[in-house]
């Protein structure tokens, strides 16, 4: 392999691993907060990318309105999932609220089908995004080169907004102790949704950055991907964002260097190999809390 | 009525249950044509009741939320075709790239590959289940569906190629040897279940279930249960894939995804986490709703010549969905909670319009 | 009473969560067939003593005896070792952490200060569970019913067993719908299935009523004469203790401030300061 070579799929998979970030964490927070694999998660990142298609190709409008309404529809969908199917079970064991989350992820998957037909529809182009460019040797288009720009600026933005703001420090509250924070006066249900709405959004700019150099989108695209954001959310330890950024780019690095190898067939073998054995030699993952069961 | 009696009546009654079932079974074979839906919906119904019931023992019974069983349903369905495949037809089946010479000349007896197929998975699941089974509650479930997935792209990667025919999948896989077959299996595994879950280990499992802590300070080994409970629960989805095997004639690895995994756990909730019947009785009736009574919904729908807009190809799935998302958000417990069908029940209404007083045996 | 045999023995154990001491040096002995409290105030350790003895934690330091073997022993080791803030470092250097089902099986039960229950469960169920571990059959035979006669003799026992702690009425009814009185028997009543020598109760009163609460005195030593027990347990109810114990262990902060007969206790100027208070039993 060439220097050259290397460094392109570096940036490959930095790139990629990007992408997967800023869906992990979406996965992470809502864990946080819930305690909830939001199996619906990698749908959600689904239902964006045709929302893309409806906005720009079903009615040609141009990509920044477009990127916007996708945004928003991205968001309102999360939110809404969230008071329909996450809420009413809130007060319910764990194994109902992943029922129901395994349920949403069931019917989106359907109502895509239904609504936008089983084969594969392609992806809108955006122009400026495609266009390749040469930095060092390495020639790459534009959204392979400002993916990772862009998850670490909205990694630091969420971190600023954790730390920093009153409603970041519910959230912190509240991923600590559900029961009491609520007592302290904390309105639960607008941390939740804004949690969603947070981690829609990132789903939502991470479709866009996914698919635009990929062909097409079709109903089950987003299970795959979901599960290896979870995945880097596990491995970053869950709850934490910069452990979910981190477990992004390490899954997205090995995944393309894998492939560069020759061995496609296995790279999404090995996130999984890595899942079990993360699980099994650090639980909690690379930056988790430890939790520990009362008697 | 004594408690004595009662136990005979039910035995009596269960009995005339068994053979009126039996002769509705044969009444079917008989009187309907090979191509009638009500075939289809009994048989792949009872397979998948099989599979539910495995799923149900570890999800429902034991309290280990397992995503895997889409693994084990692809081992042993793999395992069985592997072992079953005529030898004279194989040459046909791995066409592209040959079999295995290990392979070439081994074939099995259906029923010895049955079997064959859940011994297999019931150790892949003691392999995996020492490691995995330390694991809490969600992680479990996400480790189990990672191992699931593991299987199922192995199981279709070129380096199996002359063993699984990679992504070609293997058909000529035998089918039926009539009517009966799947049913007969699918009794006697169940049966089985039904037998284990009313043993003491059965409310081992259920105090695990119930609480983790209680359980190990009355003494049951957690580590030591929890891997009975997945090894029998990965034989029987073997089994269980084994007969969706035989069921469909030809596989791929594709058969065996996540969908598979959730639309068996679905079954399982539509009947109630922790109850056999509520998993039977839940198999038939999704089976019978998706294949057969919401087929309407696909087709294009006219009301005095005009057509509705909404029925249209996939329109069904969206509306089982929903059913299904109804269930889960307000019948949490499924057709039969946690309870079982019993003819008590039954019994005692009777009793009750019968006016004969109920012995003082503890329910009040 | 020092004639009679030690039957569980704690000695030097420290329990440290991360920077937390919350069991320091504890070290006490309970002798065959008494009835023994460990009482203090509340966050005190009482309960992850228990916790340590019975299993469900392993103690950082020090080691339990249990007829006069060895069944629990530790000391600090890996990121605990800098730690480690407790004393008798290095006195210990055995590692022995068996899960709780093994300290059951030598014959030490336990109740819990929350009740827990086999909720969704009968009452009959329940106390069959507390028995599985003694049966002798494996899954095999006992799923083909291989075991009749055995599964026969656990059923008897049991119902043997509820009706001596008045619990054969109520037999088939789910635990859960029991009033919270009869749950606390049912609680005892599967931790004596499990067929103890030792019974560790864990605020067996809590929740009760004053009238259940003179009664399980009553209870309590019957237990003990029917069923050959020895009794640790944590109580607050300082009336059912002083009544019913033969020896006390008061502990604050982690740490034993006296032991003694319920006399020398209520005597006791420490015991006084830090928990019991004057002229008032709670």
């Amino acid at each position: 392999m060439t220097s050259t070579a290397f460094l392109q799929y570096c940036l490959t998979g930095i790139s990629i691993g990007g992408i997967y970030a800023l869906i992990a964490i979406g996965y992470t927070m809502v864990y946080g907060i819930l305690r909830l694999i939001n199996f619906a998660h990698g749908d959600i990142f689904m239902m964006a990318a045709y929302f893309m298609i409806f906005a720009m190709v079903d009615f040609a409008l141009p990509w920044y309105v477009s990127i916007v309404i996708v945004l928003a529809a991205t968001v309102l969908l999360g939110v809404v999932i969230e008071k329909v199917a996450y809420k009413p079970l809130r007060n319910s064991p764990r194994m109902s609220i992943m029922i129901s989350a395994i349920g949403v992820s069931y019917l989106l998957q359907n109502l895509a089908t239904y609504l936008f037909s089983a084969l594969p529809k392609g992806y809108p182009k955006i122009d400026f995004l495609m266009k390749t460019i040469t930095i060092g040797g390495i020639s790459t288009s534009v959204v392979t080169f400002i993916t990772p720009i862009l998850t670490l600026v909205f990694v630091f933005v969420l971190l600023q907004l954790i730390n920093h703001t009153k409603i970041g420090m519910a959230m912190r509250a509240v991923s600590k102790d559900f029961e009491t924070s609520q007592l302290m006066g904390i309105k639960i249900n607008r941390v939740i949704s804004f949690t969603f709405v947070i981690g829609c959004f990132l789903a939502g700019v991470g479709s866009i950055l996914y698919f635009t150099p990929r062909p097409s989108v079709y109903p089950l695209v987003g299970s795959l991907p979901g599960l290896k954001c979870f995945i880097a959310a596990v491995f970053g330890g869950i709850g934490s964002i910069p452990g979910a950024m981190l477990g992004g780019f390490v899954i997205g690095l090995s995944e393309t260097f894998i492939k560069a190898a020759g061995y496609s067939e296995f790279s999404d073998v090995f996130t999984f190999i890595l899942l079990i054995v993360v699980l099994l030699f650090k639980p909690t993952g690379l930056f988790g809390e430890k939790i520990t069961e009362k008697v | 009525m004594t408690e004595q009696k009662k136990h005979k009546l039910s035995i009596l009654f269960s009995v005339i249950a068994i053979v009126v079932l039996a002769i509705a079974l044969v009444g079917v074979n008989k009187f309907t044509a090979p191509t009638y839906m009500l075939r289809t919906v009994l048989q792949l119904g009872s397979i998948y009741a099989l599979v539910a019931v495995s799923m149900n023992l570890l999800n429902g019974f034991t309290g280990l939320f397992s995503l895997g069983q889409a693994g084990f349903m692809a081992l042993g369905a793999y395992t069985f075709a592997i072992f079953t495949i005529p030898v004279n037809q194989r040459a046909g089946v791995y066409y592209l790239y040959g079999v295995a010479d290990w392979l070439a000349n081994i074939e099995l007896p259906i029923v010895a590959a049955l079997i064959v197929a859940g011994i297999i998975c019931a150790i892949m699941a003691a392999i995996i289940g020492a490691p995995v089974l330390r694991l809490k509650s969600d992680y479990f479930a996400i480790a189990t569906l990672g191992f699931a997935e593991i299987v199922r792209i192995i199981v279709g990667s070129s380096p199996m190629n002359r063993v699984t025919n990679g992504s070609l999948g293997l058909k000529l896989i035998p089918k039926f040897p009539n009517f009966y077959f799947p049913f007969i299996v699918v009794v006697i595994c169940i049966f089985i279940v039904w037998l284990l879950i009313n043993s003491s280990y059965g409310r081992a499992f259920k105090a695990i279930r119930e609480d983790e802590i209680a359980a190990e300070a009355m003494g049951i080994n957690l580590a030591k249960h929890k891997r009975m409970s997945f090894i029998i629960s990965s034989f029987f989805a073997g089994i269980g894939g084994a007969l969706m095997a035989m069921y469909m004639g030809a596989i791929t690895s594709t058969t065996f995804n996540i969908t598979l995994t959730y639309n068996i756990l679905l079954i399982v909730v539509i009947g109630g986490m922790g109850s056999l019947t509520g998993s039977i009785i839940s198999s038939f009736l999704v089976i019978a709703a998706r294949e057969w009574w919401l087929r309407f919904l696909d087709q294009p729908f006219f009301i005095a010549g005009v057509q509705i807009p909404l029925f249209k190809s996939g329109f069904r799935m969206v509306v089982f969905s929903i059913i299904l998302m109804i269930v889960v958000l307000f019948f949490r417990k499924g057709i039969m909670g946690t309870k079982e069908f019993s003819w008590n029940f039954i019994l005692k209404r009777m009793g009750k319009k019968e006016k004969t007083p109920v012995g003082g045996e503890g329910n009040e | 009473m020092s004639d009679k045999k030690t039957i569980l023995s704690v000695k030097d154990i420290t329990m440290q969560f991360g920077g937390v001491v919350a069991v320091n040096n504890l070290t006490l002995k309970v002798r065959e067939g008494e009835i023994v409290s460990l009482i203090g105030p509340n966050g005190a350790g009482k309960t992850t003593a228990f916790n340590v003895i019975t299993g469900v934690y392993a103690p950082t330091n020090g080691e339990v005896k249990f007829h006069g073997n060895t069944i629990i022993s530790n000391f600090p080791k890996g990121k605990m070792d800098k730690l480690y803030a407790g004393e008798n470092k290095g006195k210990y250097k055995k590692t022995l952490e068996p899960t709780p089902d093994k300290i059951t099986k030598l014959g030490i039960a336990r109740t819990f200060q929350n009740i827990r229950l086999f909720k969704e469960l009968t009452v009959l169920e329940n106390v069959l569970i507390a028995k599985h571990m003694r049966m002798k059959a494996n899954i095999f035979a006992d799923t083909f019913r291989l075991n009749h006669k055995e599964e026969q003799k656990m059923r008897e026992d049991s119902l043997e067993l509820l009706r001596i702690l008045d619990l054969y009425d109520v037999k088939d009814e789910i635990a859960s719908s029991l009033p919270y009185g009869k749950q606390r028997h049912l609680e005892i009543a599967r931790a004596l299935a499990t067929e103890p020598t030792l019974l560790l109760l864990d605020e067996p009163a809590a929740g009760l009523n004053p009238q259940e609460t003179d009664e399980l005195t009553d209870f309590i030593k019957d237990i003990r004469d029917k069923f050959h027990l020895t009794i640790f347990m944590i109580e607050h109810h300082m009336n059912l203790v002083m009544d019913i114990s033969d020896w006390i262990y008061v502990i604050d902060f982690g740490k034993q401030i006296a032991n003694g007969t319920p006399v020398e206790i209520q005597n006791n100027q420490h015991v006084i300061d830090a928990y019991l208070g004057v002229a008032d039993d709670e």
